[in-house]
């Protein structure tokens, strides 16, 4: 092996300006392999922590998966006779015994759960009417699920405890309404009850939809509000392990029988849309390893070109095909790997001056740097596609070197 | 005598559209410590049928023995195997791996066969082109030889892993009369000092009149 090794290493050295091209080629690949791919990576988690942030991570709601089977199906599933247009028995919605199913899930370690109460209502101030969706929550479970807290832009989100008349609604709504902190607003419930309440705080998310929709309130004053004492038809959770939540949330299904989303579940969409991200990514940024693999398939055929008589001589000698084959591709090798080395360090000085880069995002008034991803895996990834676009492109023509016949060099030479 | 290699009807016919037969028929004994010298105007087949017999090429048909082992039906790593431990070859034109040194060539048949430990490779590299005279020569690179020592070089070579035959193909027909008559003498010399069998393949007829048996080739038949 040192033999071959010295023999590759005797042809890239002597033929080092074609070695530097081709060693070039890889590098840039790589690097901006390196480059595209951790800013990609880095966007989408960028992107996944704002999700992950901004969503529970697992939602119980008072939902089943499939609905109730009748107990007459349940007792004879091959009956003859089929009833129609059976109607479910009404039930009063909400998750029962939430307080018993809160505790059970608050045990699960890494987890933090709050109930939620929401429900249909309408604003009715100065002669407007808007639907809201109220939800009635206990701030000091709330604040430790959701990101709320940090989204309040007046008043506090303890407001609605001390003030059980309290209301935090967003800020755009209250401006669409002509409400200002300390203005009282009607609040009627479908049920027919009306309550006047008061805002204590405005929140601004920045979704528009979510900011124009949604008013939180004392979990106890909900549920008086809609007629629903001891009810909560929400549980919502954070989870230590945000992708644990997959796992979790089939946990708790098991356990409560209520249906339990997680955030990879309930964004799907957004996930498959990332993933197809991905793929477009990896394949431009191969494409450029693609195109820097011709390089180093220039090089090599070229060497072979020029050094048939060097294999017409070794193969006389008694090196093997086999042997002829190992030397080229480990020429093809040391330059994938060499070319990956340095690439790393052309691409980590790229990812250095993109991560210092400052934008400000229109609407934002901070300016963010690019995202960068800086883990090993994207290392690993470029240096596996570097390598393999370098084996592949010298696989031919070390093939093809291997196979020359000695007596066909000898002849033409001699 | 021993027969050390025996050919029995070698042919080899190119194959294409005409086909080309460069050696017919040929029957050849050769015996260890023997130096034939095969003769024959240019494209009489002689270097074919020395490569046939170095197993660098394989016969259409026709058996060839070597050391009584048949060699027919040897696939190509066998062959090679065969050429790294039995066979050394001196060409015409020097043939040198030009990236190495005098003495790393002379290293390269017996670092590919491995059978002597390191230090005695390196040993036994230095004392065959000390003994081909090229002292004080041992790390140049061929490109800073001249003509005649670079076949020494290729003789060193040639010779490293010990082969009981030695093959060569016009090894003066490059040099100059000085450095020929040098190259001649040496392998002369192998044969008579340290009983090696060695087939050459020339038209130098003073060469070959040192030869222990002359085999003329023409059209590729022996006369």
């Amino acid at each position: 092996m040192q033999l071959h090794l010295d023999i590759a290493w005797s042809h890239l050295r002597t033929r080092r300006r074609q070695t530097v091209a081709s060693l070039l080629g890889v590098v840039l690949g790589v690097a901006f392999f390196l480059a595209v791919s951790s800013l990609m990576r880095g966007s989408e988690l960028d992107f996944i922590a704002r999700l992950v942030d901004s969503t529970p991570h697992i939602t119980v709601s008072d939902e089943f998966r499939d609905p109730t089977v009748q107990p007459a199906l349940l007792r004879h599933p091959a009956g003859a006779v089929s009833v129609l247009h059976v109607k479910p028995l009404t039930e009063r919605r909400g998750i029962r015994q939430y307080k018993r199913r809160l505790e059970q899930i608050d045990a699960i370690p890494g987890l933090r759960a709050a109930p939620v109460l929401a429900g249909q209502v309408i604003f009715s101030f100065a002669g407007r009417d808007e639907a809201i969706t109220l939800s009635g929550i206990e701030p000091a479970r709330m604040r430790d699920v959701t990101t709320i807290e940090k989204d309040i832009v007046a008043g506090s989100l303890g407001a609605i405890d001390v003030d059980p008349n309290g209301l935090i609604i967003g800020r755009s709504l209250a401006r669409k309404l002509s409400l200002a902190m300390g203005d009282t607003v009607s609040v009627v419930s479908p049920v027919g009850n009306v309550r006047v309440m008061r805002i204590v705080g405005l929140f601004h998310t920045g979704r528009a939809v979510y900011d124009e929709t949604q008013g939180f309130a004392q979990l106890a004053r909900v549920q008086a509000l809609l007629n629903r004492p001891n009810v909560a038809n929400t549980i919502i959770t954070r989870l230590e392990d945000p992708y644990a939540a997959r796992a979790t949330a089939a946990h708790i299904e098991r356990m409560t029988g209520y249906k339990s989303v997680s955030w990879q579940e309930a964004s799907e969409d957004i996930l498959s849309t990332l993933m197809v991200r991905n793929v477009i990514m990896y394949t431009v940024v191969g494409a450029i390893l693609l195109v820097a693999s011709f390089g180093i398939y220039n090089v090599i055929s070229s060497v072979i070109m020029e050094k048939t008589r060097d294999i017409a001589i070794l193969k006389s000698m008694g090196f093997r095909a086999g042997d002829i084959e190992l030397i080229f591709l480990i020429e093809g090798l040391v330059v994938g790997a060499a070319g990956s080395v340095l690439g790393f360090l052309a691409g980590s000085g790229l990812m250095w001056v993109t991560g210092q880069v400052r934008l400000t995002v229109p609407g934002e008034s901070d300016p963010v740097n690019l995202p960068v991803y800086w883990g090993w895996s994207q290392f690993a990834l470029a240096m596996l596609f570097a390598m393999l676009s370098a084996l592949a492109a010298t696989y031919l023509p070390a093939r093809r070197g291997a196979r020359l016949a000695p007596v066909a060099i000898l002849r033409g030479a001699a | 005598m021993s027969a050390i290699l025996v050919a029995r009807d070698l042919t080899r016919t190119l194959p294409g559209e005409v086909p080309v037969t460069l050696v017919h028929d040929v029957s050849l004994t050769i015996n260890r410590g023997e130096f034939v010298v095969i003769k024959g105007p240019s494209g009489s087949g002689k270097s074919s049928l020395l490569y046939l017999l170095g197993l660098l090429d394989q016969p259409t048909s026709g058996t060839l023995t070597l050391e009584g082992e048949d060699t027919t039906g040897f696939d190509e790593d066998q062959l090679a195997a065969t050429r790294l431990a039995k066979l050394g070859f001196v060409f015409q034109f020097h043939f040198l791996l030009a990236e190495f040194s005098a003495f790393d060539n002379v290293r390269l048949p017996m670092r590919r066969l491995d059978r002597l430990a390191d230090d005695i490779q390196r040993r036994r590299a230095m004392e065959l082109l000390h003994d081909l005279g090229l002292v004080g020569h041992e790390h140049k690179r061929p490109s800073q030889l001249s003509g005649g020592q670079r076949q020494r070089v290729a003789i060193a070579r040639a010779l490293a892993n010990d082969p009981p035959i030695i093959l060569t193909d016009e090894p003066t027909g490059a040099l100059d009369s000085k450095s020929s008559s040098n190259v001649k003498d040496i392998l002369k010399e192998l044969v008579r000092t340290r009983d090696r069998t060695v087939i050459a393949v020339t038209h130098d007829d003073h060469f070959a009149a040192g030869a222990d048996r002359q085999v003329e080739i023409i059209d590729g038949r022996l006369v």
